[in-house]
């Protein structure tokens, strides 16, 4: 069971080892977040809940909501609006656009998958695009969950999102950002978005890649009886 | 403020049986509210208030922005029906002034260095009102926002102490606050002994005062061990 704290908790005396989430007082570790502890190499709170803070390299799912020339504004689930700057989503190198057709490469609600490529004092946001992953025209869906759960999506080395990949026959990308992509058949992604929804709802407590497996396995009992018995039996 | 006609104490004990240092019964409920990014509902006796916690977000209007840090802010509201007379809807001088109050009580536990150029809204609505509903507000805000991952220093906890019948007494209800003759509602960081907002109607004597305050604290002391259970609850659970 992980170590649930409020702000204002004391945690430890090692300063030295205070990590994210903690704050020093005194030559004391105090939580500044509500959330668990972390205690590993840093001594870290890892927060329920709170908002995306982009930070360079980060990739993100953002969904464009503006088009202000020579710049798209992108929504990325932050406080913050980032900007994509023209340059960024011509094939080949062309550096300019025609002012006015801009919405022909992105236009307004489309998703894009990009990396944070600076983030200045001012919290400007600027993004670039990454063209291996091209949401627009693709179909799939899009969940959100707390950014702070997605290393538990991912697991250690990436176990957790393995198995949810394999056992749900789905593509799945998940960002920085605590947004999601999902695409694979209708009931397949059902049963990742709801396994997802249910790892982030449970991301504090242990053992959870187990129970995520074992869920995904009755699952995986009971449809293939169903399909056997093609539905309800009359 | 003192009207005549009311005995305030009785036996001992006061109109509604408590003794002079105890609370009211409170409860505390986290995450009520399923699309704020924080909420609490707070029962302190008979007033029943819930807080709402937004953010942090982007900041309107722009020029009011501050580049270092988040801008907080806090409304303080009566629901018409809160009152036994329908109270007028909308923001009046009282609770323009609770509600800076109660900003400036929270301010100093919040680190708003983390979110710059942003805002943190908090509202507070006040469902039903027999006195000290600006110190259950305040309570239910800062449950509000650890539930909101805001991050914070600490936990404000509030309370109230008055004089009835020349007895210093905590937690006066409506009643008593109508008919007694000082009202002091105070916050505090309860683990660090530091008063963060401070307030009184009426008089007391230096040693009502200190007498007063502690009482205060010692309450403080109290709801904080409730605040701080029932965010540790939430999750604890499954």
């Amino acid at each position: 069971m992980y170590k649930v704290v409020i702000p204002g908790d004391f945690i430890s005396e090692d300063v030295n080892r205070a990590g994210e989430g903690t704050y020093i007082e005194g030559g004391k570790v105090y939580a500044m977040r509500y959330g668990v502890v972390d205690d590993k190499e840093e001594i870290k709170v890892v927060p329920f809940v709170g908002k995306y803070q982009p930070a360079r390299g980060d990739v993100v799912i953002g969904r464009i909501t503006e088009i202000s020339f020579p710049y798209w504004i992108v929504d990325i689930a932050s406080p913050y609006e980032a900007r994509l700057h023209m340059s960024e989503a011509t094939p080949d190198g062309e550096k300019r656009i025609e002012f006015g057709s801009m919405h022909t490469y992105l236009d307004i609600d489309d998703l894009i998958v990009a990396k944070v490529t600076n983030v200045d004092p001012l919290m400007r946001i600027d993004l670039g695009l990454m063209e291996e992953f091209q949401l627009r025209g693709s179909s799939g869906r899009l969940i959100t969950i707390p950014y702070t759960k997605v290393p538990r999506i991912i697991g250690r080395r990436g176990s957790m999102i393995k198995m949810l990949k394999e056992k749900c026959n789905c593509f799945i990308f998940v960002a920085k950002n605590g947004r999601i992509w999902i695409s694979g058949k209708e009931d397949d992604m059902e049963l990742a978005s709801d396994v997802i929804l249910m790892i982030a709802n449970e991301a504090h407590t242990s053992g959870l890649t187990d129970r995520v497996a074992s869920f995904l396995d009755s699952h995986r009992r009971i449809r293939m009886y169903n399909r056997k018995n093609k539905g309800l039996k009359r | 403020m003192k009207k005549e006609g009311i005995e305030l104490i009785k036996d001992g004990k006061r109109l509604d049986g408590r003794d002079f240092d105890e609370l009211r019964p409170i409860k505390i409920e986290v995450g009520v509210l399923k699309r704020a990014d924080g909420s609490c509902y707070f029962e302190l006796g008979d007033n029943k208030v819930i807080a709402a916690v937004y953010g942090p977000r982007e900041m309107h209007p722009r020029h009011a922005q501050d580049a270092k840090m988040a801008v907080l802010k806090y409304r303080y509201n009566m629901a018409p029906f809160s009152v036994d007379e329908r109270k007028r809807p909308g923001p009046d001088r009282r609770s323009v002034e609770i509600s800076k109050v109660s900003r400036e009580a929270l301010e100093p536990v919040i680190i708003k260095e983390f979110y710059p150029k942003t805002e943190i809204d908090v509202y507070v609505e006040i469902l039903q009102s027999d006195a000290g509903t600006r110190t259950a507000g305040i309570n239910a805000a800062s449950v509000a926002l650890a539930d909101a991952g805001i991050p914070m220093k600490d936990l404000v906890s509030s309370v109230a102490v008055g004089k009835i019948d020349g007895e210093v007494v905590l937690d006066l209800n409506a009643v008593e606050d109508n008919y007694g003759e000082a009202d002091m509602p105070i916050a505090m960081v309860a683990r660090r002994n530091t008063i963060t907002a401070l307030q009184m109607d009426g008089r007391m004597t230096k040693e009502e005062f200190d007498k007063g305050l502690k009482l205060a604290m010692n309450a403080c002391r109290q709801i904080y061990e409730l605040q701080r259970t029932a965010l540790i609850e939430r999750y604890s659970e499954m």
